[in-house]
């Protein structure tokens, strides 16, 4: 077999690879998603010739079958779970998580836009009645479908770093560059309605490769960059870092001999979760409120270091104090432990949720049991508006009290990722139910 | 990839790891040691998959930096199919010692004469059979979480499968209903009987892990690298002449260059062309493929596309 497809663009050995960037493409059913990244790993010669060769169907080259890996998905045509997919090109590192469209599988989009830098929602222009303004009388208005909107107010919940949309599908269209003048009016009245900043809007063919990795010339009216010419750019998501030191302790290593760098005593591992660590800090731990001074800091390979948000570190305190794993240390006097938050819950469970139901809520490491006080409101993806509700079901999204069997440090999501997200765990059945973000209301209470 | 066509073309200093810009490595290493340590905290009874193959090799060696040689809270377990190639056990087992690690070794072998597994016909390959032995093991030392080396870049099915993979009590894995896995807070919790897989490499790519053993100078067994072996030509792989895998009538056996790119079941496994004789040659292999890991090598993945799906469910690595 020839090497001659051996390209520079597709080795990691090019360019800052420290930054990968992690992106995930979502949307509604049938938009393209399967298809785009197919176009992204063929053109960027990712996908080799075995690959290619299990998904030609009938002489034609399927892209979506590049990324359906169950069977369930080959037999349906759909995406049932993530597909994270990798590639490279002359200058960045690429993780994909491709999403499911359709609503019932909405946990499993949660699951890729909780790790993601950049959401790509794809939008397919012939599903949208962009054509007519008037039509019987009435004012036709440009819907978005509702997985556009769930999966965009989702990514934006998530404070996924970029939300990307790509129109998709405009070669199909006649008058595609009106077309897509009129869906980018109706995606950017939406995004301001709802509060999301719209990295960019990119007019593309997954199908015919059109401004996907390579720009397409004199095409609706669009000038700027090819869509993975965007993604090179993205930044990765920025660190917490103003925040006050915490750490949730992950594991608690001890040590019975005295003569390691440990002086005997026990090792506290754990993600740095905002704010940084280095020796001669003091911090209070949760719950037991005693006090230390931080004597030395180990990186995640072991090796003295100074530690930021978002990093490993093993730290050792100057005196025995009572810490177990799901224990916090913290910046003392930063933070005031809660008993009860409020806080937007993404439902993913089938079982809906319900008033009086007490769940596992886990932070960090930390396991305590929480009651749904109250629910406040559900969102209506349509209009935006909150709406009473007295159950979340599967894939609704909505605010509630939570009341805490212990307290916890919390802030609010959108200051800090680490310290204000939890998820609830169904005690009986064990699944994972809900994404749960603190809202600002319950930091200072 | 036969012999090393063109990779002059791509820059002579790519051998020096120094000028390589692998900063994504000490990221991918981070990811994996939190993993490790999460499944020392959070389970009562873990286990890590060793087969002695490169990405179990990886994964250990990442163990030694979390937790220091001789202090990997956890035993190693093997399934032997009793088709091993002898460089590999060797190693594994060298390996072992060097870390001071426990080392069990259940073999498919005693779950035939259990009556366990029986094999359609005495040639069949065992390599889906080790699934029995796996889940009998488990059962044995009631694990509750296995730590594996799989890649989501290696085949469809991995690609979709989270980094704590649930199996019912069957020891199977539901793919359709697998738990959402939010940000890093891992959920857990088990029912009695049920088991996690784990996978902390997940995001490894093939030249991830082989730009890894270089700059860390990970040793491997020696097969992963240039040697000379008797092969056979079949359906467009180089299968090696063993006692278990004799050439066919018609065959014709030739001596040839060759490394594994992966490393199993000697009935399921084939080598390449190669005259690499080191992780660098290597990490340039790879950047020059186009044939995937286990599109160029495995007997038993190409049997259908489902093949790897089906075998996971039924509790399969």
């Amino acid at each position: 077999m020839s090497t001659t497809t051996a390209t520079l663009d597709n080795t990691a050995l090019h360019g800052d690879t420290g930054t990968a960037l992690r992106f995930i493409t979502c949307g509604s059913v049938d938009d393209g998603k399967s298809t785009l990244i197919g176009r992204l790993l063929v053109d960027s010669k990712t996908v080799l010739q075995d690959q290619l060769a299990g998904v030609q169907r009938g002489g034609e080259t399927d892209l979506a079958l590049l990324t359906d890996g169950l069977s369930a998905e080959r037999e349906q045509g759909i995406t049932i779970d993530v597909a994270y997919r990798y590639f490279s090109t002359a200058r960045r590192k690429f993780i994909i998580g491709d999403a499911p469209g359709h609503e019932q599988y909405t946990r499993n989009m949660v699951t890729a836009a909780s790790a993601a830098d950049a959401a790509v929602v794809l939008v397919d222009a012939t599903k949208l009645a962009w054509a007519a303004e008037v039509e019987d009388g009435t004012v036709v208005k440009r819907e978005l479908l509702p997985q556009t909107r769930r999966h965009t107010l989702l990514a934006h919940l998530l404070r996924v770093q970029s939300i990307v949309f790509a129109v998709n599908k405009l070669d199909a269209i006649d008058d595609a560059g009106l077309a897509f003048e009129r869906i980018s009016t109706a995606l950017n009245a939406f995004a301001e309605a709802a509060g999301v900043q719209v990295a960019a809007i990119v007019p593309i063919s997954a199908l015919k490769g059109w401004n996907v990795a390579t720009r397409h010339a004199d095409w609706v009216g669009y000038e700027g960059p090819s869509l993975l010419e965007l993604l090179e750019e993205l930044p990765v998501t920025v660190q917490d870092e103003a925040v006050p030191f915490a750490f949730p302790v992950q594991w608690v290593e001890k040590f019975s001999s005295s003569a390691d760098t440990s002086q005997g005593r026990r090792v506290f591992w754990g993600r740095v979760a905002s704010g940084h660590v280095e020796p001669g800090q003091r911090v209070t731990v949760l719950p037991s409120n005693q006090t230390a001074t931080v004597a030395q800091v180990l990186s995640h390979t072991r090796q003295p270091k100074v530690v930021h948000a978002g990093h490993s570190a093993g730290i050792v305190l100057d005196r025995e104090v009572d810490v177990s794993r799901g224990d916090w240390l913290l910046a003392p006097g930063a933070f005031e432990p809660v008993r009860e938050i409020t806080a937007t819950v993404a439902w993913l469970d089938d079982e809906p949720l319900v008033a009086g139901r007490v769940y596992w809520a886990l932070q960090g490491h930390r396991w305590v049991k929480a009651k749904v006080a109250r629910i406040v409101d559900r969102v209506n993806i349509t209009t935006l508006e909150s709406e009473p509700a007295t159950q979340l079901e599967a894939n609704s999204i909505g605010d509630v009290v939570l009341s805490l069997q212990q307290p916890l440090a919390v802030l609010p999501f959108t200051q800090s990722r680490a310290l204000g997200s939890l998820v609830l765990v169904d005690t009986a059945s064990h699944k994972t139910s809900a994404a749960v973000l603190v809202q600002p209301a319950a930091a200072k209470a | 990839m036969n012999a090393r066509t063109e990779t002059e073309l791509l820059l002579p200093p790519m051998h020096s790891p120094a000028r390589l810009s692998n900063t994504h490595l000490d990221a991918l290493e981070e990811e994996t040691v939190f993993i490790l340590r999460e499944v020392a905290a959070a389970f009562e009874r873990p286990t890590l998959l060793f087969s002695g193959g490169k990405d179990s090799l990886v994964l250990l060696k990442c163990a030694e930096k979390a937790f220091g040689a001789g202090r990997i809270p956890y035993p190693l377990l093997m399934i032997d199919t009793g088709h091993n190639f002898p460089e590999v056990t060797a190693y594994r087992d060298q390996r072992a010692e060097e870390l001071g690690a426990d080392l069990i070794v259940r073999s498919v072998e005693d779950s035939m004469a259990r009556g366990t597994v029986r094999l359609a016909h005495p040639g069949e390959s065992r390599n889906a059979h080790q699934s029995v032995t796996l889940l009998e093991a488990i059962e044995e030392f009631r694990f509750d979480a296995l730590i594996g080396g799989a890649r989501r870049d290696e085949e469809k099915a991995r690609a979709k499968e989270r980094i704590f993979s649930h199996r019912d009590s069957f020891g199977q894995w539901q793919p359709k209903d697998q738990r959402p896995e939010l940000w890093t807070l891992f959920n857990t919790r088990l029912a009695p009987g049920e088991h996690f897989r784990v996978f902390p490499i997940s995001n490894w790519t093939e030249l991830d892990v082989w730009q890894y053993i270089e700059r860390e100078h990970v040793g491997l067994p020696s097969i992963y690298y240039t040697h000379k072996r008797e092969v056979v030509e079949r359906r467009g792989l180089l299968v090696p002449v063993t006692d278990l895998t004799p050439a066919r009538d018609g065959e014709t056996v030739q001596v040839r260059d060759v490394r594994f790119r992966t490393v199993g079941d000697i009935t399921t496994t084939c080598p390449v062309e190669s005259l690499a004789a080191d992780a660098g040659d290597v990490v340039l292999e790879t950047l020059s493929v186009d044939v995937s890991e286990r599109g160029a090598t495995r007997m038993d993945d190409m049997t259908s596309e489902a093949s790897m799906e089906k075998r996971k469910k039924d509790g399969y690595f």
